[in-house]
Protein backbone atom coordinates (compact mmCIF):
# COMPACT_ATOMS: atom_id res chain seq x y z
CA UNK A 1 0.00 0.00 0.00
CA UNK A 2 2.66 2.32 0.93
CA UNK A 3 3.67 2.35 -2.89
CA UNK A 4 0.18 2.50 -4.44
CA UNK A 5 0.23 5.61 -2.00
CA UNK A 6 3.75 7.26 -3.18
CA UNK A 7 2.25 6.59 -6.87
CA UNK A 8 -0.96 7.97 -5.87
CA UNK A 9 0.41 11.33 -4.02
CA UNK A 10 2.89 12.08 -7.07
CA UNK A 11 0.55 12.22 -9.43
CA UNK A 12 -2.31 14.19 -7.36
CA UNK A 13 1.13 16.78 -7.14
CA UNK A 14 1.42 16.88 -10.52
CA UNK A 15 -2.55 17.21 -10.95
CA UNK A 16 -2.15 19.98 -8.52
CA UNK A 17 0.52 21.89 -10.18
CA UNK A 18 -1.21 21.93 -13.70
CA UNK A 19 -4.61 23.47 -11.55
CA UNK A 20 -2.38 26.23 -9.89
CA UNK A 21 -0.73 26.99 -13.24
CA UNK A 22 -4.20 27.27 -14.57
CA UNK A 23 -5.10 29.54 -12.13
CA UNK A 24 -2.14 32.16 -12.40
CA UNK A 25 -2.61 31.98 -16.09
CA UNK A 26 -6.27 31.93 -16.13
CA UNK A 27 -7.17 34.60 -18.65
CA UNK A 28 -10.92 35.03 -16.96
CA UNK A 29 -12.14 34.68 -13.62
CA UNK A 30 -14.56 31.77 -14.69
CA UNK A 31 -10.80 29.98 -15.63
CA UNK A 32 -9.93 30.85 -12.00
CA UNK A 33 -12.83 29.18 -10.20
CA UNK A 34 -12.56 26.33 -12.65
CA UNK A 35 -9.16 25.59 -11.66
CA UNK A 36 -9.56 26.37 -8.17
CA UNK A 37 -12.21 23.50 -7.57
CA UNK A 38 -9.91 21.19 -9.27
CA UNK A 39 -7.51 21.91 -6.92
CA UNK A 40 -9.89 21.49 -3.83
CA UNK A 41 -10.78 17.98 -5.79
CA UNK A 42 -6.85 17.32 -5.74
CA UNK A 43 -6.77 18.39 -1.62
CA UNK A 44 -9.56 16.30 -0.98
CA UNK A 45 -8.17 13.03 -2.96
CA UNK A 46 -4.73 13.51 -1.10
CA UNK A 47 -6.19 13.88 1.90
CA UNK A 48 -8.56 10.37 1.04
CA UNK A 49 -4.93 8.92 -0.19
CA UNK A 50 -3.64 9.38 3.33
CA UNK A 51 -6.06 8.37 5.32
CA UNK A 52 -6.13 4.75 3.07
CA UNK A 53 -2.30 4.86 4.08
CA UNK A 54 -3.24 4.81 7.42
CA UNK A 55 -6.37 3.08 7.53
CA UNK A 56 -7.32 5.65 10.19
CA UNK A 57 -10.20 8.08 9.71
CA UNK A 58 -8.68 10.96 11.63
CA UNK A 59 -8.84 13.82 9.17
CA UNK A 60 -12.27 12.56 7.55
CA UNK A 61 -14.00 15.55 8.94
CA UNK A 62 -12.16 17.35 6.96
CA UNK A 63 -13.47 15.94 3.54
CA UNK A 64 -16.97 16.90 4.42
CA UNK A 65 -16.42 20.34 5.19
CA UNK A 66 -13.82 20.65 2.61
CA UNK A 67 -16.89 19.48 -0.37
CA UNK A 68 -19.27 21.86 1.26
CA UNK A 69 -16.91 24.79 1.49
CA UNK A 70 -15.86 23.98 -2.23
CA UNK A 71 -19.13 24.43 -3.27
CA UNK A 72 -20.25 26.89 -1.30
CA UNK A 73 -17.59 29.11 -2.63
CA UNK A 74 -17.88 28.04 -6.53
CA UNK A 75 -21.77 29.21 -6.66
CA UNK A 76 -21.02 32.19 -4.94
CA UNK A 77 -18.12 33.00 -7.54
CA UNK A 78 -20.72 32.33 -10.43
CA UNK A 79 -23.53 34.71 -8.87
CA UNK A 80 -20.34 37.20 -8.84
CA UNK A 81 -19.72 36.53 -12.29
CA UNK A 82 -23.46 36.70 -13.17
CA UNK A 83 -23.57 39.80 -11.84
CA UNK A 84 -20.44 41.92 -12.69
CA UNK A 85 -19.31 40.49 -16.23
CA UNK A 86 -16.14 39.17 -17.24
CA UNK B 1 -1.41 -7.83 1.10
CA UNK B 2 -4.77 -9.24 1.06
CA UNK B 3 -7.68 -8.97 -2.20
CA UNK B 4 -9.29 -5.39 0.07
CA UNK B 5 -5.65 -3.99 -0.69
CA UNK B 6 -5.33 -4.65 -4.41
CA UNK B 7 -9.31 -3.50 -5.08
CA UNK B 8 -8.26 -0.07 -2.60
CA UNK B 9 -5.07 0.30 -4.43
CA UNK B 10 -6.68 -0.04 -8.09
CA UNK B 11 -9.56 2.11 -7.03
CA UNK B 12 -7.16 5.31 -5.99
CA UNK B 13 -4.85 5.03 -8.75
CA UNK B 14 -7.84 5.15 -11.59
CA UNK B 15 -9.06 8.12 -9.59
CA UNK B 16 -6.30 9.92 -9.44
CA UNK B 17 -5.31 8.77 -13.17
CA UNK B 18 -8.65 10.79 -13.69
CA UNK B 19 -7.40 13.84 -11.67
CA UNK B 20 -4.13 14.02 -13.22
CA UNK B 21 -6.28 13.99 -16.92
CA UNK B 22 -8.08 17.17 -15.92
CA UNK B 23 -5.10 19.07 -15.13
CA UNK B 24 -3.53 17.86 -18.43
CA UNK B 25 -6.78 19.06 -20.02
CA UNK B 26 -7.42 21.85 -17.88
CA UNK B 27 -3.10 23.22 -18.84
CA UNK B 28 -4.07 22.45 -22.78
CA UNK B 29 -7.71 22.84 -23.20
CA UNK B 30 -8.14 26.52 -25.84
CA UNK B 31 -11.25 28.05 -23.69
CA UNK B 32 -13.52 27.94 -20.17
CA UNK B 33 -15.96 25.35 -21.86
CA UNK B 34 -13.65 23.00 -22.81
CA UNK B 35 -11.44 23.42 -19.18
CA UNK B 36 -15.17 22.45 -17.36
CA UNK B 37 -15.37 19.62 -19.58
CA UNK B 38 -12.34 17.82 -18.46
CA UNK B 39 -12.08 19.46 -14.89
CA UNK B 40 -15.27 18.48 -13.89
CA UNK B 41 -14.35 14.66 -14.26
CA UNK B 42 -12.50 13.95 -11.33
CA UNK B 43 -15.32 15.92 -9.57
CA UNK B 44 -17.75 13.16 -9.48
CA UNK B 45 -16.07 10.11 -10.93
CA UNK B 46 -12.80 10.64 -9.64
CA UNK B 47 -13.49 11.90 -6.37
CA UNK B 48 -15.66 8.85 -6.15
CA UNK B 49 -12.95 6.03 -7.02
CA UNK B 50 -10.59 7.38 -4.77
CA UNK B 51 -13.33 7.67 -2.04
CA UNK B 52 -14.10 4.11 -2.35
CA UNK B 53 -10.78 2.93 -2.08
CA UNK B 54 -10.65 4.62 0.97
CA UNK B 55 -13.82 3.22 2.47
CA UNK B 56 -12.35 -0.37 1.80
CA UNK B 57 -9.13 0.34 3.78
CA UNK B 58 -10.69 1.90 6.87
CA UNK B 59 -10.83 0.15 10.21
CA UNK B 60 -14.12 2.08 11.71
CA UNK B 61 -17.42 1.36 10.05
CA UNK B 62 -17.76 5.05 11.38
CA UNK B 63 -15.44 6.50 8.73
CA UNK B 64 -16.91 4.24 5.96
CA UNK B 65 -20.11 6.35 6.69
CA UNK B 66 -18.11 9.71 6.81
CA UNK B 67 -16.92 8.72 3.30
CA UNK B 68 -20.36 7.64 2.14
CA UNK B 69 -21.29 11.28 3.23
CA UNK B 70 -18.71 13.08 1.38
CA UNK B 71 -19.71 10.53 -1.96
CA UNK B 72 -23.36 11.98 -1.64
CA UNK B 73 -22.77 15.63 -0.91
CA UNK B 74 -20.17 15.33 -4.11
CA UNK B 75 -22.19 13.87 -6.46
CA UNK B 76 -25.37 16.86 -5.33
CA UNK B 77 -22.94 19.56 -5.25
CA UNK B 78 -20.05 19.16 -8.34
CA UNK B 79 -23.58 18.97 -11.06
CA UNK B 80 -25.07 22.05 -9.76
CA UNK B 81 -21.57 24.04 -8.93
CA UNK B 82 -19.99 23.21 -12.81
CA UNK B 83 -23.64 24.03 -14.10
CA UNK B 84 -23.55 27.42 -12.50
CA UNK B 85 -19.98 28.59 -13.35
CA UNK B 86 -21.01 27.19 -16.80
CA UNK B 87 -23.66 29.31 -17.08
CA UNK B 88 -22.58 32.32 -15.83
CA UNK B 89 -19.01 32.52 -17.76
CA UNK B 90 -21.35 32.47 -21.09
CA UNK B 91 -23.51 34.94 -19.99
CA UNK B 92 -20.96 36.91 -18.56
CA UNK B 93 -19.21 36.97 -22.23
CA UNK B 94 -16.34 34.69 -22.15
CA UNK B 95 -14.71 33.91 -25.49
CA UNK B 96 -15.35 31.14 -26.95
CA UNK B 97 -12.58 29.01 -28.98
CA UNK B 98 -12.17 29.61 -32.39
CA UNK B 99 -12.61 25.76 -33.05
CA UNK B 100 -15.88 25.88 -31.42
CA UNK B 101 -18.32 24.39 -34.23
CA UNK B 102 -21.67 24.69 -32.68
CA UNK B 103 -23.06 27.20 -30.28
CA UNK B 104 -26.63 26.46 -30.02
CA UNK B 105 -27.69 29.10 -27.08
CA UNK B 106 -26.52 31.96 -29.75
CA UNK B 107 -28.10 30.53 -32.22
CA UNK B 108 -31.55 30.69 -29.19
CA UNK B 109 -31.03 33.93 -28.36
CA UNK B 110 -31.00 35.34 -32.09
CA UNK B 111 -34.11 33.10 -33.14
CA UNK B 112 -35.77 35.17 -29.97
CA UNK B 113 -36.19 31.60 -28.08
CA UNK B 114 -36.26 32.24 -24.49
CA UNK B 115 -35.56 30.01 -21.84
CA UNK B 116 -38.10 29.80 -18.45
CA UNK B 117 -35.93 31.80 -16.64
CA UNK B 118 -35.29 34.83 -18.94
CA UNK B 119 -39.79 35.16 -19.12
CA UNK B 120 -40.59 38.56 -18.46
CA UNK B 121 -40.67 39.75 -14.40
CA UNK B 122 -38.50 37.12 -13.41
CA UNK B 123 -34.84 37.78 -12.88
CA UNK B 124 -35.06 40.95 -13.51
CA UNK B 125 -31.29 41.82 -12.35
CA UNK B 126 -29.73 39.60 -14.15
CA UNK B 127 -28.38 41.02 -17.34
CA UNK B 128 -30.54 39.58 -20.29
CA UNK B 129 -29.58 37.34 -23.29
CA UNK B 130 -26.37 37.08 -25.17
CA UNK B 131 -25.41 40.03 -27.59
CA UNK B 132 -25.69 39.04 -31.31
CA UNK B 133 -21.79 38.54 -32.38
CA UNK B 134 -21.29 35.30 -30.77
CA UNK B 135 -23.07 33.54 -34.04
Amino acid sequence: MTAVAAVAFAGLVVAGLLCVLRLVRGPSLADRIVALDALLIVIVSGIAVDAARTGKGTYLEVLVVAALLGFVGTVNVARFIESRGA
Amino acid sequence: MNVADVVAGFLILAGVALSVTAGLGLHRFPDVFARMHSATKPATLGLVLVLAGAATRMENRGDVAKLLLVIALQFLTAPVGAHMVGRAAYRAGTELSPMTSCDELARDDAAGVRGREEAPGGSSSRPGGRPDQRR
